[in-house]
């Protein structure tokens, strides 16, 4: 952590903010508050300069065009490469996750180049669009419970060597690639298809960016009972519907 | 168009009939007004039967993320000063249930009629209105109707050319874009409270300066264009530089401004603002909407909020604490079935209020108000919920099915 307070760098809310993303930002705030953190919250907006010395980093989905300015705009301001080189913990859905990688389609149809902080590399889907409740299993070392979240989006996304499934689909879409991965991961960089506020129904991936950044194994417990009371109804939701 | 008093044809009478009778069939079965069905099989023997239905009168068509109920209405009170109106008053507002709603309407003078924003180029191609109110853009029911500023931009492309005097929110960027294509335009400073769609230039996609109550695009020079009406507190400015004061019985801000913009629209048709707004002073609740009712020996006043923009506008005109407030969610195909929604809420402003959850999506707002750091309570029903509501008149704001779901339960 490079400060006294943990600074939350939320990206482009202008752009990047279609479907409830700020619920991203309140969680991990308040989550990190109530371990009597203080923590400064920045919202950039795609025309300000980007911090290099956040702790940790969302980006949000967004439609095709606001998702090519946003790339068009990061990869101009260079910070959150430079951000990333320097160790700081992100988390990106969907058109964010996208930009992460190293090119997307873009709302022309053409290959539009991401930040490559991810090695992946997205394309759309020609036929459907994967809407509905997923459940997919967390890669084991980052010791989570299952992934649940709803997911919106037409993309492919297919991973290099160089990225890690975040999990592995048991009901859903995911990735969309075939292969039943969803999302992606390497170091502290996290990418998912689970739009909008994922981290409400899983709010330890929330606790595991706060330990990232402040780089300790355990934070003191938090009351969860209406996040447990969430994730059983949505999980039960997702098995059903399958 | 009025005057002109071309008989149906025999089709296009068959058709109406054929269309009565269904409605009639549906009610019967207990389905509802049966106006879409009525107007479904209507449309499939006659596809030209909308334009028809409509050709004998001066229609206005309404059109709006939120508030083109309340303003169809204000409207077809406002004109009925100047003749007898044809309105789909119970809010269908796809061409099936406008077809069925102006086939009802023979003896009528005026059309007004509200408009789901998905099919307002086609409908406004087929009626050829004499107006057109165009109020808001904003985020909602996102996995079905697709980008905001996608709606906004068919809108431009569909009404370009179209001959109809377009009135339209000059304070909502989205609206001046779809609006701009049109030829003849008279801007309303309606204000917009939610601002969350609008950061972005619909023009170029660069930020927009929002510098107090105007908003400009330094990269194009798209900008706010001059109004001719405003909403300046509680008055209507009219063209003139007259301040007419609004008394509704509407509560809120976002009331004030469709009375705003319903008399600029009664203008066109003729009638002056002072006896518009008089008649919209009679409206007391629109669908039970702003309905107060007695329940379990308690006064609730029903408030319906269907995204966020409209959350953010019930919010400001609720009672303030410690008047006790239920909220009511439910995601079924009607409301969007994703809850993302609620965290683009504003729910701290409940901060102080009582406030109980219901709904079929309650644990949603359940995790969304623990992370806003309010105090609530979970409840099974309503009639739990008005039992441990706390005294004093209960404010409860419910999304489109929730909002049904307690209509019917507490017999409104
Ligand atoms: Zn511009």
């Amino acid at each position: 952590m490079s400060e006294s307070s943990l600074r939350l760098v939320w990206i482009y809310p202008d752009l990047l903010s279609t479907y409830g993303d700020q619920g991203n930002a309140l969680v991990v705030e308040r989550r990190a508050r109530q371990r009597g953190l203080d923590v400064t919250r920045l919202d950039v907006r795609s025309d300000q300069p980007l911090p290099t010395s956040g702790d940790i980093y969302l980006i949000g989905g967004g439609e095709d065009r606001p998702q090519r300015l946003a790339a068009e705009r990061l990869r101009r301001d260079g910070g959150l490469s430079r951000a990333v080189a320097d160790g700081a913990a992100v988390f990106a859905v969907c058109a964010g996750y996208q930009i992460l990688g190293h090119e997307f389609v873009n709302d022309l149809g053409e290959r539009e180049a991401g930040l490559g902080v991810l090695d992946v590399v997205s394309t759309r889907s020609g036929d459907q669009r994967c809407v509905g409740d997923l459940l997919a299993d967390i890669d084991g070392t980052l010791g989570l419970p299952p992934l649940t979240g709803f997911e919106n989006h037409q993309g492919i996304t297919r991973l290099g060597a160089g990225a890690k499934p975040f999990a592995r689909v048991r009901f859903g879409h995911g990735n969309g690639s075939g292969d039943g991965t969803e999302g992606a991961y390497s170091g502290n960089v996290f990418g998912t298809y689970m739009h909008g506020p994922v981290l409400a129904r899983n709010p330890l991936i929330a606790d595991l960016l706060l330990k990232l950044a402040l780089e300790v194994d355990t934070l003191p417990p938090t009351d969860d009972r209406w996040y447990e009371a969430l994730r059983e109804e949505r999980i039960a939701a997702a098995t059903q519907s399958a | 168009m009025s005057g002109n008093t071309e008989p149906l044809s025999p089709r296009a009478k068959l058709a109406v009939t054929a269309g009565r009778a269904a409605a009639a069939v549906s009610r019967a079965a207990g389905r509802g007004s049966g106006s879409v069905i009525g107007g479904k099989v209507a449309l499939r023997l006659d596809p030209d039967l909308l334009a028809r239905v409509a050709q004998h009168l001066d229609v206005v068509l309404v059109s709006a993320t939120n508030g083109k109920t309340t303003t169809t209405r204000l409207i077809a009170e406002a004109l009925r000063a100047s003749g007898p109106v044809v309105s789909n008053a119970l809010g269908a507002n796809m061409p099936a249930g406008i077809t069925s709603a102006l086939a009802g309407g023979s003896d009528a003078k005026y059309g007004v009629i509200e408009v789901d924003e998905k099919y307002l180029a086609g409908v406004a191609r087929d009626v050829t209105p004499k107006a057109i109110a165009l109020l808001n853009l904003s985020r909602d029911q996102l996995d079905r109707a697709g980008e905001t500023r996608m709606l906004a931009e068919k809108w431009r492309e569909g009404l370009a050319g179209n001959k109809a005097i377009t009135i339209a929110n000059c304070d909502d960027p989205l609206i001046v874009w779809a609006a701009s294509s049109s030829p003849n335009v008279i801007w309303v400073a309606a204000g917009q409270e939610w601002k969350d769609d609008a950061w972005s230039c619909p023009s170029c996609g660069g930020v927009l300066q929002r510098p107090d109550d105007d908003w400009l695009c330094a990269d194009c020079g798209f900008r706010r264009p001059a109004p001719s009406w405003a909403l300046s507190g509680d008055s209507v400015l009219d063209p003139h530089g007259s301040a007419w004061p609004i008394r509704l019985q509407l509560p809120g801000r976002a009331n004030k401004a469709n009375a705003t913009t319903s008399a600029a629209v009664a203008a066109v048709f003729g009638v002056p603002p002072q006896v518009a707004l008089e008649r919209m002073y009679d409206v007391q609740a629109v669908a039970g909407r702003y309905d107060v009712i007695s329940f379990q020996g308690r006064e609730l006043r029903l408030l319906l909020a269907k995204n966020p923009a409209g959350w953010l506008e019930t919010f400001s005109l609720i009672e303030p604490p410690p008047a006790p407030v239920i909220l009511s969610v439910n995601a079924r195909p009607a409301d969007g079935t994703d809850t993302s929604w609620l965290w683009d809420v504003d729910y701290p402003r409940l901060a102080g209020h009582p406030i109980l959850v219901i709904g079929e999506r309650k644990l949603d707002l359940a995790v969304r108000l623990e992370v806003a750091g309010l105090d609530f309570r979970v409840c099974e029903t309503a009639e739990e919920a008005v039992r441990q509501a706390p005294p004093g008149r209960i404010e409860v704001i419910a999304n489109y099915t929730a909002f049904q779901d307690l209509r019917r339960r507490v017999g409104n």
